[in-house]
């Protein structure tokens, strides 16, 4: 599940549940209709109520990430857990998402 | 393997039984009294093998998916995941860091590496219209309460 909170140009999205292939691809129409508004350059993914993530969680926000780039903004996560980060750091991710606590 | 305990589902290769392999392999191997870590390592590397023969094996075309799982008295979980789908070319290369055949479906190729790296080892065998089965297996710690009860 989807929520967000709007803060001039930032988009934060706090995720919930469990995040696989099926709700990856659920929360990324849901997110990519919200990135229509050009106003956006900073875009930020709160995991810490997530309870559940595999690569479909690398997948959204690299592809996210590539979207952000395109218009010169920048992608954030925070409130990854160990395990999580273990994922995306397989993949790289923290080279080009910055990681909040 | 001398099987303590072994299981086995076919559902159709629908999304929602992603969800669905992840809490029948938790159930399945709850009698080890896995830790927090060991269960989500499974349920994550489970989820992986589902989502491929669904997204891949099958590419949203109908078809069955297969989970096996047993166990032994030493504590050592295997998990057989099987399609009848498409199957893979290249083994040795569809299991390389960040290979994909479906990038413009924000797939990041890391699916093989996700499950190499939480099971202590991940077994492939594939070939082109004949489907997939990926094998893995991990030792779990099987911690005192595992053991049986003494009176
Ligand atoms: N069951 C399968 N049937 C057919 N092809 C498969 C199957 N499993 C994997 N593949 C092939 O192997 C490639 C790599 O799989 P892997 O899970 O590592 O990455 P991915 O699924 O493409 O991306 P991600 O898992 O990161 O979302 C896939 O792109 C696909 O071509
Ligand atoms: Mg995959």
């Amino acid at each position: 599940m989807l929520c967000y909170e709007k803060n001039r140009n930032t988009l934060i999205v706090t995720l919930s549940g469990e995040l696989d292939q099926r709700e990856a691809s659920g929360i990324r129409s849901e997110l990519d209709a919200l990135l229509e508004d050009a106003q956006i350059r900073r875009l930020v993914f709160d995991l810490s109520r997530l309870r559940f993530m595999d690569s479909s969680g690398i997948g959204l926000i690299i592809g996210r990430y590539k979207r952000m780039r395109r218009r010169n903004g920048s992608v954030a996560v925070r409130g990854v857990s160990e395990r999580m980060g273990r994922i995306l750091d397989m993949a790289g991710l923290f080279q080009l998402v910055e990681r909040l606590a | 393997m001398g099987a303590k305990n072994h299981m086995r589902l076919d559902f159709p290769a629908l999304p929602e039984n992603e969800a669905f392999a992840r809490v029948a392999i938790s159930g399945f191997m709850l009698p080890l009294n896995p830790t927090m870590e060991e269960l989500a390592d499974v349920k994550t590397a489970v989820s992986e093998a589902v989502t491929n023969a669904v997204v891949h094996g099958y590419g949203g075309e109908g078809g069955e998916v297969r989970l096996l799982a047993a166990y032994s008295e030493e504590g050592v979980l295997e998990v057989k995941v099987i399609d009848r789908g498409r199957g893979i070319e290249d083994v040795a290369q569809a299991m390389q860091p960040f290979f994909t055949t479906a990038p413009g479906d924000d797939r990041s190729g890391m699916g093989f590496t996700v499950m190499e790296s939480f099971m202590d080892d991940v077994q492939v065998h594939s070939a082109p219209g004949q489907g997939t089965v990926v094998h893995m297996s991990k030792a779990l710690s099987l911690r005192e309460a595992a053991l049986p009860r003494r009176a």
